[in-house]
């Protein structure tokens, strides 16, 4: 179990409070100043050793991306965007750091400000999170007080203004440029990539998005070291994580740990244990929906991070781990999942949208048993078509977790449907065009 | 995609009252000059939350007018975005999250709660008028589940029994305490904290 001196959000569950003064206690704010001295090279090459790879969800390592911005200030200004819009089922982290930690966010946000030389920082939340919003904009009000923001922001030298903008319910608009437009004032249907906001981003000026997360351990990485960060977890995949643990567990909680944490002491000694006893776990998703789930045969040796998850074929996502257990039935869980994903499709691409709504329709009718045998590969072949083919990685987000289904549990379906081949069912499906007219809820 | 479509009744007119238009104001600041178009989304809140939390298509003119932009791109935004109710809802406008985390935890019971206390159908008004509810995707606090919103706020570790005591509640007039229903703090896993214990101690 990590330290508990090495967990950057001490205030994770808000024992202490969430204003200046108890921040700066914590080590926010107090030398600011002495960071960014150091200069805009010296930053993000710190960040890069530190081997900081992006909280979001893809993993991107976050140096890289810093570097990517022009490094003169051309005819447009730059602009840094942070990414709080957090709607991944399974994920709450990005909430208690905008509650309880809110000054490790504003800190990052002017400290990655000044590495790709933004004066002005929007943080999109999303709109159900509007009373948490409010508690950041009373730090971010507390900040301008103290002169931590504005002119000459904590006395770097640096300009800095900060401001919330606020979602509406849509989980699309979690893509960076989903949420560039949305930011924009349009409706949220991601860009064309590339070019990449790095280069033409919000109003076409060079834009870098990066989760809450990451940009709120940043200023810790700094004060520490990109060393120590790095000696934490293991190669390529190092620092610590907040995970979230949901689903059939005693104790669903969120906690920082260690990457490369083995999944099954997390669910163990933080979470107390699946409902039931560990023989009692069915299948686990490691990241959030969209990530395909493991099944218990492979999360007794699993370790949490990045890499591992892949081997796995599934994905350390935005690590909501979401613990489902032999009481569920988990062609039901799978169906809502991908009703979620028909509800959230933008429409923009045709595969996606279609195809989203048609993998939903299929798996309820698998969950009910009324199947015909056809559909299995078909719903198969369906998540081919639409992962890949489309502009935004909601096309993988919403088949995979289909995909993972069929990979580990063909069987549950098959023995559900009565798929017997000589047995041919006439069930008459119109899947094919406007099916959507025909459900009446939900269409 | 979700289908929405604007109320069939729909006000002749709308404009914003003076404390509206103040916060109007402040809203457009914080976007460059000539990018007052990024605001629309905050003032489509604005008139939502002075037209009793349901935007008309009125409302939709009139931003469009105050931002310099055509219509149909407000439309566009309005019927997009989910968060912006095109029907009038309830003075109580309860949204019960039913996505995966919070289905294995029982969210069913807490839609079963609402069709007992409020309406058979969702986005249906209660008898007495003040209160709707809904089905919606997740509201992302999983480690909470099954939760629930009200207005703004949240309700955390529900069961059916809660659930009914905080619409018995509602329907009184009353304002619930949000957050966990369990009296857990924040999000830590209950009796079995075993990280940062000097500071719970402390």
């Amino acid at each position: 179990m990590l330290k508990d001196q090495d967990r950057i959000f001490q205030n994770l569950y808000n024992d202490k409070g969430s204003d200046v003064s108890s921040s700066q206690e914590r080590g926010d704010w107090v030398n600011t100043k002495e960071i960014t001295n150091k200069g805009r090279d010296w930053i993000i090459n710190e960040i890069k050793e530190s081997q900081l790879r992006g909280r979001g969800g893809a993993g991107f390592p976050t140096g890289l991306k810093w570097s990517f911005a022009p490094k003169e200030v051309g005819s447009r200004p730059h602009y840094l965007v942070i990414n709080a819009d957090e709607s991944e089922p399974g994920t709450c982290k990005d909430r208690d750091i905008l509650r309880f930690e809110p000054h490790k966010l504003i800190e990052g946000c002017l400290i990655a400000s000044y590495a790709v030389q933004a004066h002005v920082c929007y943080i999109y939340i999303r709109g159900e999170y509007f009373v948490d919003g409010q508690k950041l904009q009373a730090a971010i009000d507390e900040a301008y007080e103290k002169k931590l923001l504005g002119k000459n922001a904590a006395g770097t030298g640096w300009d800095l203004d900060i401001y919330i903008h606020y979602g509406a319910g849509a989980y699309i608009c979690g893509e960076e440029t989903a949420l560039l437009e949305s930011l924009e004032g349009k409706k949220g249907q991601p860009r064309l990539k590339p070019p990449f906001p790095a280069l033409i981003g919000l109003y076409g000026c060079p834009t870098i998005i990066n989760n809450v997360e990451t940009i709120a351990v940043v200023p810790t990485i700094l004060r520490r070291g990109a060393k120590w960060f790095a000696s934490l977890g293991r190669e390529k995949n190092t620092g610590t994580k907040i995970f979230c643990i949901s689903g059939n567990v005693n104790n669903p909680c969120n906690v920082e740990e260690e990457m490369s944490i083995p999944l099954k002491e997390l669910i163990e000694v933080h979470a107390g244990g699946v409902i039931g006893g560990w023989e009692n776990l069915q299948a686990v998703i490691p990241g959030g929906s969209s990530m395909p789930l493991i099944p218990k045969e492979r999360c007794e040796t699993l370790k949490m991070d990045f890499d591992a998850c892949v081997e796995e074929k599934s994905g350390l996502g935005t690590a909501g781990i979401v613990v489902i257990n032999k009481d569920q039935d988990i062609l039901k869980c799978m169906a809502r999942i991908a009703r979620f994903y028909k509800h959230e499709s933008c429409g923009q691409c045709t595969p996606c949208r279609e195809g989203s709504g048609w993998m939903w329709r299929m798996l309820e009718r698998m969950a009910k048993g009324d199947a015909t045998k056809d559909e299995v590969d078909m719903l198969g072949d369906v998540t081919n078509q639409i992962a890949g083919h489309t502009i935004c990685a909601f096309g993988e987000g919403s088949s995979w977790p289909v995909q993972g289904l069929l990979r580990h549990f063909k069987k549950e379906i098959e023995k559900r449907n009565n798929l017997d081949p000589i047995v041919q069912k006439k069930n008459n499906i119109p899947y094919l065009v406007d099916q959507h007219l025909l459900d009446k809820k939900n269409a | 995609m979700s289908l929405r479509r604007p109320a069939k009744d729909q006000p002749e007119s709308f404009e914003f009252n003076v404390s509206s238009l103040e916060a109007a104001k402040v809203i457009v600041a914080k976007y460059p000059e000539g990018k007052q178009q990024s605001a629309v989304m905050a003032l489509l809140y604005i008139a939502q939350k002075q037209n009793n939390n349901w935007i008309p298509l009125a409302a939709m003119k009139y931003i469009a007018k105050f931002l310099d932009m055509p219509y149909i791109k407000v439309y566009e935004v309005a019927t997009f975005y989910t968060m912006y109710n095109l029907a009038p809802v309830g003075k109580y406008f309860i949204q019960v999250c039913t996505t995966t985390p919070c289905m294995i935890r029982g969210a069913n019971k807490l839609v079963e709660a609402c069709k007992e206390k409020i309406s058979e159908n969702e986005s249906e008004l209660s008898n007495d008028k003040s209160c709707s509810w809904m089905e919606v995707e997740c509201l992302g606090a999983c480690v909470n589940a099954p939760m629930m919103q009200i207005n703004d706020d949240y309700y955390e570790d529900l069961d059916k029994q809660k659930t009914l005591d905080i619409l018995d509640k509602i329907l009184n007039g009353e304002t619930p305490k949000p957050g966990s229903y369990r009296g857990r703090v924040n999000n830590e896993p209950e009796n079995n904290r075993k990280t940062l214990m000097n500071l719970k101690n402390a």
